[in-house]
């Protein structure tokens, strides 16, 4: 006679703590804001629901629109710096650290993953104070090598601002994906390279062969990352440009955007409804952005078990 | 430290509470947290020893959350007596909510003129509902020692202004000016606000604007952009990265000769700079020509409408209404200027230059803050914008007064 199979209650039990912590504090705001976002107020200041008026607004109104797509166009760049610079520099890093040759790896793998921990405060404030024209260090290296004239005071001039912060971003996460290609590279299994190097298989060839077609899906999960970090950014350009993301919003990103239309700025007050509907199409823009990878190109990526 | 005093607040009450039982205990709410040593050793002492049986308690909140905090505690109920008002649109909001007594009827009413109050009333001005406590005061800063080593005399005219930049900067010991756009609101408060008010005659061209009669593409609003873009060439080098306190040290340590300001600015100055200071009004264009400054009200306070103790509360703004109340503050925080009819006594010489303009100049109040910025694209911020890009000179003075303009009318009935 077989038995039922006990209730297993453990599992609800263990699950619980997270799921409630995360639905309190991640799913119901979540779902909050997106029913707000289909709300607004009317002539005597009483809640009602629009549809998607909000929306019509965002995209139709030439006075909310060229502050969205503005925004979005910077952030777009501020994301593309970070895939061409952050990325690349980190798998380089990550390769040379994992040379066994390589003396105090320890070291450098601190050093370059201390930015990382920082807050971004003081990021934000060193970084001003190094470019700063007035006090900072770089035009008077930029000087000791003869340079002087390539000087700008880039955080003040619409062409480069948005550039160099995200490159400011770049100094500080470079760490994040070097430690996750680092250790990517590091469970590729000895019988792997030296059956390459059997081959004769050996230096960049067995990078470019053998150790980068091993470790993609990490570099998959670390530009998802970046997708998602990128497009919910805000504190760096707060910190650095204030909530009006100067000069002239070159730096405006969905981030700062949405600060400032949800909580409102100096004279102006907050509309939470509008912020919602900016929020909306952030949650929207990174949803497509993830399913993209998650349908179209990490269902192709070929996994090796060893 | 808040804590303590929190308890020591709480014991005080409950300890104090029977034995004083006829006294009436009020409550001021604040932002103004830096100021609490000063409310409980001078102004507060002052008023206690005045009147005998009222007790008065300061009880200030975070700059940041004060709007919020307020507005709950008004909800709730648990507000204190006395509330310390926001100019425009925060209180206004309150007053029309009904938290906010009419205070029309104050005697100290008659102490204050119509631009004083004009930041506490409503639109058509009928009603007042706090009582105005300070003001600062726009105009420029120098080096004295600067001037006298290079034989410039004080600018009161516009050519004399330029002359002594151009002097300034020809001979290269000092930076001519010391602003920076990089935080925007430098070039539209210091910039824009402060030598504005010449062009549109103060309060003549704000009251025009908002009634419709004039428009930022008059001359009189252009022309400050035009005197703006000008101020490029005297600024330190790479002034588009200048944040606000680089501009403060810059000028400060004895490296820019002058500084457009607010009177803020004073006490930090004070002890901050090691050199004589001076200040002059913003410039006019002809000598002799009727001068503008901007005396901008910053703070007042008003009467919770519920306030169980409304009687002993009207004593007290009566008070803070008085020429009394008004040197004391204005002594205390040098760079507050009491909005008070009544000329006061104050012992910073920097401070009674900034407060003697008051005499000779008329004052207006910053042209954006009065019903101009409820709308979206919010005028007050545009204006930040548009005055970092002037002076960057990445648009000219017209296309920015357009800009402001459709902006403006994009939503504000009466420039439609």
């Amino acid at each position: 006679m077989a038995s039922r199979k006990p209730v297993r209650w453990h599992i609800a039990v263990f699950l619980a703590p997270a799921v409630l912590v995360y639905t309190a504090l991640m799913i119901i705001p979540l779902f909050g804001t997106l029913a707000q976002s289909l709300m607004n107020e009317d002539a005597a200041g009483v809640r009602v629901f629009v549809g998607l008026q909000n929306f019509a607004t965002l995209f139709g109104d030439a006075l909310w629109s060229d502050a969205f797509w503005n925004a979005l166009g910077n952030n777009t760049w501020f994301f593309v710096i970070h895939m061409l610079v952050q990325n690349p520099i980190g798998i380089a890093l990550a390769a040379i650290l994992s040379t066994p040759r390589l003396r105090m790896a320890a070291f450098y793998r601190t050093a370059i993953f201390i930015p990382t921990i920082l807050s971004f405060v003081i990021v934000g404030f060193v970084w001003k104070l190094i470019l700063s024209p007035i006090w900072g260090i770089a035009p008077g290296m930029l000087d000791a090598v003869g340079l002087k004239s390539l000087f700008a005071p880039w955080l003040g001039k619409e062409e480069y601002a948005l550039t160099t912060l995200a490159l400011v971003s770049v100094w500080q996460f470079v760490g994040i994906p070097m430690m996750l290609i680092y250790a990517a590279l590091l469970s590729i299994p000895d019988e792997v390279i030296e059956a390459a190097e059997m081959d004769g298989i050996t230096g960049w060839s067995q990078f470019w062969k053998i150790k980068l077609p091993l470790i993609l899906p990490a570099i998959g999960i670390i530009s998802i990352l970046t997708f998602v970090g990128n497009f919910n950014a805000f504190d760096l350009i707060y910190v650095a440009q204030g909530a009006l993301a100067g000069p002239d919003f070159s730096t405006d990103i969905l981030g700062t955007f949405l600060y400032r239309t949800f909580f409102g700025f100096q004279l102006q007050l907050g509309d939470p409804y509008m912020g919602s509907a900016i929020a909306g199409a952030m949650f929207g823009i990174i949803l497509v952005g993830v399913c993209i990878y998650l349908f179209g190109i990490q269902t192709r990526l070929r996994r090796y078990q060893f | 430290m808040t804590k303590t005093l929190k308890l020591a607040l709480l014991t005080s009450t409950l300890l104090g509470g029977p034995a004083f039982a006829q006294d009436v205990t009020l409550t001021i709410e604040s932002w103004r947290n830096d100021d609490l040593t000063i409310w409980q050793d001078t102004i507060i002492p002052a008023f206690e020893a005045a009147n005998p049986g009222i007790k008065v308690v300061f009880a200030p909140t975070a700059p940041a959350e004060y709007n919020a905090a307020l507005n709950s505690k008004l909800q709730a109920g648990s507000a204190g007596d006395l509330i310390t008002c926001r100019p425009f649109d925060a209180s206004l909001e309150l007053y029309n909510q009904g938290h906010l007594a009419d205070l029309t009827s104050l005697g100290a009413m008659a102490n204050f003129s119509p631009v004083a109050k004009s930041a506490w009333q409503t639109d058509d001005g009928a009603a007042t509902f706090c009582v105005p406590m300070a003001s600062v005061i726009h105009g420029f800063i120098y080096n004295a020692d600067a001037f006298e080593a290079l034989g410039i005399a004080v600018p009161t005219t516009n050519a004399e202004f330029y002359a002594a930049l151009d002097k300034i900067k020809a001979d290269g010991t000092y930076i001519p000016m010391a602003m920076g756009t990089n935080d925007q609101w430098e070039a539209a408060t210091m910039g824009y606000q402060n030598i504005g008010p010449t062009y549109w005659k103060g309060e003549e061209g704000r009251l025009a604007l908002i009634k419709g009669e004039q428009k930022l593409t008059d001359d009189a609003w252009v022309a400050p952009y035009r005197e703006l873009a000008k101020w490029k060439d005297y600024l330190g080098d790479g002034f588009e990265a200048q944040t606000y306190p680089d501009s403060q040290n810059l000028f400060t340590l004895g490296r820019a000769a002058i500084y457009p300001a607010g009177s803020w600015e004073i006490s930090g100055f004070n002890t901050q700079a090691t050199f004589k200071m001076g200040a002059f009004p913003p410039p006019v264009a002809a000598a002799g020509d009727t001068c503008y400054i901007s005396d901008h009200t910053d703070i007042a306070i008003g009467m919770n409408a519920k306030s169980p103790n409304a009687e002993a509360a009207k004593t007290f703004l009566e008070w803070v209404g008085s020429p009394e109340f008004a040197t004391l503050y204005a002594n205390a925080l040098p760079g507050f200027f009491s909005l008070n009819s009544t000329p006061v006594e104050m012992t910073d010489p920097l401070a009674q230059e900034f407060v003697s303009w008051r005499e000779k100049c008329q004052p207006t109040i910053r042209s954006t803050y009065q019903i101009l910025s409820r709308g979206t694209p919010n005028l007050e911020n545009e204006t930040w914008n548009a005055s970092a890009n002037v002076i960057k000179g990445t648009e000219t003075p017209e296309d920015a007064a357009k800009r402001l303009q459709d902006g403006l009318a994009s939503w504000y009935e009466a420039q439609k």
